[in-house]
């Protein structure tokens, strides 16, 4: 009998860490899937880096390496070089890619390092407690913006994919977001493609994915996709940003 | 037979690491070390290893720790600016157990200071240097010769100990040039069961310095207690000149060691029963040899090229049992012999 229905080979059976209603355990299922699909268990190599995904080590069933916060690309690099022929991919949030870790992440792309970065954008801290991010949206508020994101002193929202996007050595970029069955598609399609640009031996990629963080947002999940569908996304409209499948410039 | 040639201190110690099997560096430009990245750019590629310019210290240190957890043999180098942005990296590599040769060649600080050789980085390279309880196994050549032997050496000790190992130098090793016999290339195969990579035959690998479950933490704390233990009764080095008789012992390393040498001599040549005790390995610290010295010594002198940092560890292996005194020249500039002889002088008159 064909089963139509299994745990992915690559992913841990045990409880995640994860608040209600939080995404990252979609994504990790997404990932195990592809990583199970292109059969690449045994050569796949992820960075964890820090934030909420940080203890991914305990639930993925392939080699690790944690690393400190923002330096997930550096490491990714150093495994890279020496191990060209395994998948590397990062593994990061908002805080760990878009602020701390901002001039590892485009160095990365500038280089064309030939790695995978999945980006999970939820616009806010959530393993220190919901502190303000670089991509939180005007006005919203966090504990360390109590009177919501005042673009006066804290300035706008980064765009991090785009200005990747932007250098040579990324060759794709793309945002997705987690809110329904057909979004998860997408998302599993864009990581797939990404997972299979570096197989092929291609540069850099990223592939953003817009979350969501209930608990400190404060809202129940349902509400959650449904603001970040209306806010998070009229700001980071997903898509395609790049494709340079074929190699040079766009 | 292996011939002499003349060479650059930072340029031997990157061609002695070559020879080791150190096919991955990744460094960022910092003055007085920059011969070694440029060696390395120049010389890794011939070899299919790895040269990388980091965007900046802080990247470079991670990219070693990547390589060092895909089970390469890595190095870093930089000078003391640049080894402060790299600490939280070491703290992370020492956390994982993670071999990997630091070179870190010193110069005047704080804050940009200058760019000549001196001594003010002790502390930070013989308690850690970064967040948490661990410690490097910390080795100061004071002549590229020894600078040769020690960074060959420092590879095998970092795998065998699974920690960093540091080079502790400064600007005037570096750019001094002294003929050396830089040994054979050894053959090196990585065999590390524990670094990730392709694992077909073996359980999933994971490397990481997280351990939410305190109880975890305290084992983990414990564990890498015991291996500084071991590396405490192991690696000891130091050596000794003209201290049989000596009643005036003093102690420096490095570069400041070869002036302490040179002002032993002319204390010698006037009647002074000086001779110089210097520590090889700062981190471990000689104590023994210390306390051999204790029945004979009037005095010790630790001679730095700082305001005196090694002083506490003589004072903690002497445990104030003969008075310790200092001397340095501070920010890059070098003593001469006789400044030293005459501070000796003047601390034999004020003894007496």
């Amino acid at each position: 009998m064909e089963p139509i229905y299994t745990y992915p080979k690559t992913l841990i059976d045990v409880p995640l860490h994860y608040c209600p209603g939080c995404t990252h355990g979609i994504i990790h299922r997404l990932i195990a899937e592809i990583v199970d699909e292109m059969d690449i268990g045994k050569e796949t190599i992820g960075i964890a880096s820090v934030g909420c995904s940080c203890f991914n080590y305990d639930y993925f069933n392939f080699d690790m390496v944690a690393t400190a916060h923002g330096r997930a690309p550096a490491t990714a690099t150093g495994v890279k070089r020496v191990h060209p022929d395994c998948l590397v991919f990062t593994y990061q949030g908002d805080g760990d890619l878009a602020s701390i870790g901002t001039a590892e992440i485009i160095h990365a792309a500038v280089r064309g390092e030939k790695i995978s970065v999945i980006f999970v954008n939820n616009g806010i801290y959530g393993m220190t407690g919901g502190q303000m991010a670089p991509t939180s949206l005007p006005g919203m508020k966090a504990s360390t913006a109590p009177y919501g994101r005042k673009v006066e002193s804290s300035g706008y929202p980064i765009k991090m994919t785009e200005m990747l996007a932007l250098q040579d050595g990324c060759v794709y970029a793309e945002r997705t977001k987690i809110s329904s069955v057909g979004s998860i598609a997408k998302t599993k399609k864009a990581i797939r493609k990404s997972f299979e640009l570096q197989s092929a031996g291609k540069g850099f990629s990223i592939i953003e994915i817009l979350s969501t963080c209930p608990t400190n947002w404060g809202m129940e999940p349902l509400d959650s996709i449904q603001w970040m569908e209306q806010n998070m996304e009229a700001y980071y409209p997903v898509g395609v940003i790049k494709d340079l499948e074929g190699g040079g410039k766009e | 037979m292996v011939e002499k040639q003349l060479i650059k201190g930072s340029e031997a110690i990157a061609e002695a690491a070559i020879r080791n099997g150190c096919k991955y560096f990744f460094g960022y430009p910092i003055t007085p070390q920059n011969e070694i990245p440029e060696y390395m750019a120049k010389r890794l590629p011939e070899l299919g290893g790895t040269f990388l310019q980091g965007e900046s210290e802080i990247a470079a240190i991670y990219m070693v720790l990547g390589a060092s957890a895909a089970g390469a043999r890595v190095m870093t180098s930089s000078s003391s600016p640049g080894i402060s942005l790299k600490q939280g990296g070491i703290s992370y590599l020492s956390g994982s157990e993670l071999p990997c040769v630091i070179v870190n060649i010193m110069r005047g600080g704080p804050g940009l200071g200058a760019i000549q050789g001196a001594q003010p980085d002790y502390w930070q390279a013989t308690r850690g240097g970064g967040h948490g309880d661990y410690r490097l196994l910390v080795l100061a050549p004071a002549t590229v010769q020894e600078a040769v032997d020690l960074t060959f050496e420092a590879f095998d000790l970092a795998d065998k100990y699974r920690n960093p190992v540091m080079i502790l130098g400064d600007g005037v090793l570096a750019q001094i040039m002294e003929p050396v016999t830089i040994p054979e290339a050894k053959a090196w195969q990585e065999n590390h069961p524990w670094a990730v990579g392709k694992q077909h035959h073996r359980e999933r690998n994971m490397i990481c310095a997280s351990y939410p479950d305190v109880e975890i933490l305290e084992k983990v704390n414990q564990k890498l207690h015991m291996k500084y233990d071991e590396i405490r009764r192991s690696e000891v080095r130091w050596e000794s000149f003209r201290l049989e008789d000596a009643k005036y012992v003093l102690v420096a390393y490095g570069t400041a060691a070869r002036i302490a040498k040179a002002a032993v001599k002319t204390a010698r040549e006037k009647g002074i029963k000086a001779g110089l005790m210097r520590p090889i390995s700062v981190w471990p610290f000689p104590q023994q040899p210390f306390i051999d010295l204790i029945p004979q010594a009037k005095f010790f002198l630790s001679v730095e090229l700082c305001t005196g940092q090694m002083i506490d560890d003589v004072r903690l292996a002497t445990g104030n049992a003969r008075p310790v005194y200092h001397f340095g020249r501070l920010g890059g500039v070098l003593p001469l012999p006789e400044e030293i002889v005459d501070r000796l002088e003047q601390l034999i008159k004020e003894e007496s």
